[in-house]
């Protein structure tokens, strides 16, 4: 087998982190190359390493079989490598082609620079079936484009390996199907791709061969056909899965929180959210679908009282005013996990117990007269994170310092503990590994089944169907659907999500 | 994920230790130039500011200040807002502390303490609201805000001192004297007074409130992440404005060391700049209540170490000191991460 990339006992450690520990594995040109392994498995500093950012502690990357060193990306972009980031680096004011061409314009006028460029991606649309307007704002494209335009750069600057971090995460259905084609194109034109991901499925249905990480090593490295979507996931987590009970039938109980009429207005009175009527019942789980962006960020924040919003707010019956609403809500048994959980969920310079308490910090637990008790809230934070797995279990250790999944985990554990009346989840899994997402389901399973009202949104559809007794589908700021579990398909909910009538 | 990569002991030691080193020894380059053995002049400075009581006691005078003005910059700066007005708070204190002491004829100075120093705190937490507010309700920068508030204070101190509450018949702009019964009791030979316990204190209290109390808890949080607050119900701009009036008000207790403790008097430019020292005060000591405290010794002692050595040496000017001074808060300050990162794969390598 002809080697386009062979990694050859790469070690990387991070203070007393092992990153990597002599990893090493081959790709052929013209194959898709899944790479999977739980949050801190050590795949995204291998692919950090190959894209130049970090320095191997030992051992050698070599392309078609000659050793080379990676110093920078700049380098790594020389010898035609590409990485199609998960949160893309693009200039939102600047059109497509200015996007494409920025840093490695043609010459010092702009003029024929871009005109030259023009023609070149003319072509690459052309033989990748890559169609986008290059004269479109990238601020205006929806997020699938986007990541095309991603994938043109790297093109356009000569890449040969491409990198593919999570790119589905963000994508409705059509859009991934999409993306898939273009992926089995480059590769039929003998492109290298390497693809991480958590989607197990996406990884059976794309790759020719797989590569699963555990603990910063390679556990095993296997031909995709001759492999299994269990196997992968025993592999990953280094332990058999207990699979998950089917639901039990939800026991609906009487209406906790309902929003009538709620609207939200961005800044250029765009409506966000459009007159949205909703109810949540003690005991069930209501599950929100849509693309991200279609307005479930702003239902979250006008449910919790984070943003002001038009329309009536009751719980259990009684109005909530406006004023002060976040407190109120949060005084009344409000728990909520937010979307973002880097921004909003967590501060990423306190330490572990100083999160643990955000949101509680004033509950007698926490504090006496004005002044935290510290010792009660990191004696509380080690049992909960003994409770939800936190790892490493160190209420010290600074929030920032934990892997996602384990920061996610600190957050639902917080939100959960108190087993709050009603609870709001906001992509409680999202770039979560395996073991992770087990734990949070089951947990959210028996909150319900304890009677709290939960709200899921999440742009992943299996988590939608695994845990919702009840769908609404979100598109354009209103609800464009509404399924009981018993109806409820991928592919139903996938054309309500694109806006059409199903 | 940079900061405790490493043990705090070298964190918060080692490295500052580094820097100012590196400072001391550019600073070393400059004597050389001006024709001052490096080495003398830095034993000339270490003799002034250490070498003997009256030294000592200047220093300490002058950390007393610094301290104040380094709390009034840290206090709003855990808020996420940078307040560039503890000069003019700190002028306002000190008008405060005049009308106060000017008030009360006859009182000893145990009596009046506790009314001085409310009317120093009100005095300084009053000039720093507005801006506080301006920034909380309107937007408007508080570096800018701030920055205009000084020439403010700083008119406002100038006809107060001229036309208002100048001593009559005394040529020069200040106020009369204070009745003798109202001076801070001090140490002979030195400005160093009983302001000094109060700076402790303070700043034991800035420690308190920040690092153990609920409202600091909620100040740190929306300091560091407004998202997060917003999440977590905290109301984030009334606690900016707090932070930042607290600032304002330790700021002001500059006047109680100035007017109470040593002049006896209001005189126009009596804070002689520590409003902005007590940036770089601030910026060196991380922010932190026992860092500005260690931070404002330091600048203490750069300071009288740096009047004596112009007396020892003629070619050692005002300005000299300044640009030493200069060199500290550019090594310590601006260049913090100059040092982290080579000790920091240091000490990974080991």
């Amino acid at each position: 087998m002809a080697e386009a990339i062979r990694f050859d006992g790469i070690s990387k450690r991070f203070g007393a982190v092992e990153a990597n520990c002599a990893v090493g594995f081959a790709a052929a040109p013209g194959s898709i190359h899944g790479v999977v392994g739980e949050n801190g498995a050590g795949k995204s500093t291998l692919m950090s390493i190959l894209y130049g950012y970090y320095q191997p502690d030992e051992g050698r990357i070599l392309l078609a079989g000659q050793p080379v060193r990676i110093d920078t990306s700049a380098q790594a972009i020389a010898l035609g490598i590409g990485m199609v980031h998960q949160h893309f680096v693009l200039v939102d004011d600047f059109t497509v082609l200015e996007n494409i061409v920025l840093g490695v314009e043609a010459g010092f006028r702009l003029g024929p620079a871009l005109a030259a460029a023009r023609r070149r991606l003319a072509e690459l649309e052309a033989s990748y079936g890559l169609a986008v307007d290059l004269d479109a704002v990238v601020g205006g494209l929806p997020v699938g484009l986007r990541q095309r335009v991603e994938i043109l750069k790297a093109l356009y600057r000569g890449a040969e390996i491409l990198i593919l971090d999570e790119p589905t995460a963000v994508l409705i259905p059509a859009e991934t199907e999409q993306l898939f084609a273009i992926l089995r194109r480059l590769k039929a034109e003998g492109k290298t791709i390497f693809l991480i991901s958590h989607k197990l499925r996406e990884i059976m249905a794309l790759t020719d061969r797989v590569t699963i990480m555990h603990q910063g090593r390679v556990v095993a490295d296997l031909a995709t056909s001759a492999t299994s979507e269990a196997e992968l996931a025993e592999l990953m987590v280094g332990r058999k899965l207990a699979a998950l009970p089917a639901p039990s039938l939800a026991r609906p109980g009487s209406v906790l929180l309902s929003a009538s009429g709620f609207t939200v207005q961005d800044r250029a009175g765009i409506r966000r959210l459009d007159r949205i009527d909703l109810t949540l019942r003690g005991g069930e789980i209501t599950g929100v679908a849509g693309v991200s962006g279609n307005g479930q960020s702003e239902l979250l924040a006008a449910l919790a009282g984070l943003i002001p919003v038009e329309g009536v707010l009751l719980w259990e019956g009684d109005e909530v005013p406006q004023r002060h609403r976040a407190q109120a809500l949060r005084r009344l048994g409000l728990g909520h996990i937010p979307e973002d959980r880097q921004r909003m969920g967590l501060i990423a310079g306190f330490e572990a117990w100083e999160t643990a308490i955000l949101g509680y910090q004033r509950e007698p637990a926490y504090a006496r007269r004005h002044f935290l008790r510290i010792g009660a809230a990191r004696d509380e934070t080690r049992r909960l994170m003994a409770e939800y797995e936190v790892r490493p279990g160190a209420p010290r250790l600074r929030s920032a310092a934990f892997s996602g999944g384990n920061q996610q985990k600190l957050i639902a554990a917080r939100e959960m503990a108190r087993a709050p009346k009603v609870l709001l989840v906001g992509e409680p899994t999202r770039g979560v590994d395996i073991g992770a997402i087990e734990l949070i389901h089951a947990r959210l399973r028996a909150l319900r089944d304890a009677g709290t009202a939960i709200l899921l949104v999440s742009s992943e559809l299996d988590e939608i169907l695994a845990l919702s007794d009840r769908i609404l589908v979100m598109a354009g700021g209103r609800f464009t659907g509404e399924l009981s579990r018993a109806e409820a398909s991928e592919r139903r909910i996938g054309l309500m999500m694109a806006g059409l009538a199903a | 994920m940079t900061n405790r990569d490493l043990p705090p002991l070298i964190d918060y030691g080692l490295i500052p230790l580094l820097n100012l080193l590196a400072a001391l020894a550019v600073s070393g380059v400059v004597f050389a130039i001006i024709g001052v053995p490096p080495w003398t002049a830095l034993a000339s400075m270490a003799e002034g500011a250490f070498g003997s009581g009256d030294g000592i006691g200047y220093t300490l005078y002058y950390a007393t200040n610094f301290i104040f003005a380094g709390l009034a910059v840290a206090l709003p700066a855990r808020a996420g807002l940078f307040n560039i007005g503890g000069e003019g708070q700190a002028m306002l204190g000190g008008l405060a502390v005049a009308l106060v002491c000017l008030g009360l004829p006859g009182w000893p100075w145990w009596a009046a303490l506790p009314l001085v120093v409310a009317a120093a705190l009100a005095g300084g937490a009053a000039w720093a609201l507005v801006p506080a507010l301006l920034q909380v309700r309107r937007g408007s920068h508080i570096v800018i805000t701030t920055i205009l508030f000084n020439f403010l204070a700083s008119k406002l101190l100038t006809w107060m001192l001229v036309d208002v509450i100048k001593a009559p018949g005394d040529p020069s702009p200040e106020t009369a004297g204070f009745a003798p019964s109202l001076a801070l009791p001090g140490i002979e030979g030195s400005p160093l007074n009983l302001s000094l316990l109060l700076a402790l204190v303070a700043a034991f209290l800035a420690w308190l409130l920040i690092n153990r109390s609920v409202w600091g808890y909620e100040l740190r949080a929306a300091g560091q992440s407004p998202e997060a607050a917003r999440y977590a119900a905290i109301p984030a701009g009334t606690l900016a404005v707090l932070a930042v009036c607290l600032g304002g008000a330790c700021a002001g207790l500059i006047g109680v060391n100035e007017a109470m403790g040593v002049e006896h008097r209001l005189v126009l430019s009596f804070t002689s700049g520590a409003g902005f020292v007590g940036i770089a005060v601030a910026l060196m000591g991380r922010n932190h209540a026992f860092g500005v405290v260690l931070a404002a010794l330091l600048f203490g002692a750069l300071y009288q170490g740096g009047s004596e050595l112009s007396f020892d040496y003629p070619q050692v000017t005002r300005d000299i000191v300044i640009v030493m001074d200069g060199l500290v808060i550019l090594f310590c300050g601006a260049l913090e991460q100059l040092w982290r990162r080579p000790v920091t794969a240091l000490w990974r390598r080991r």
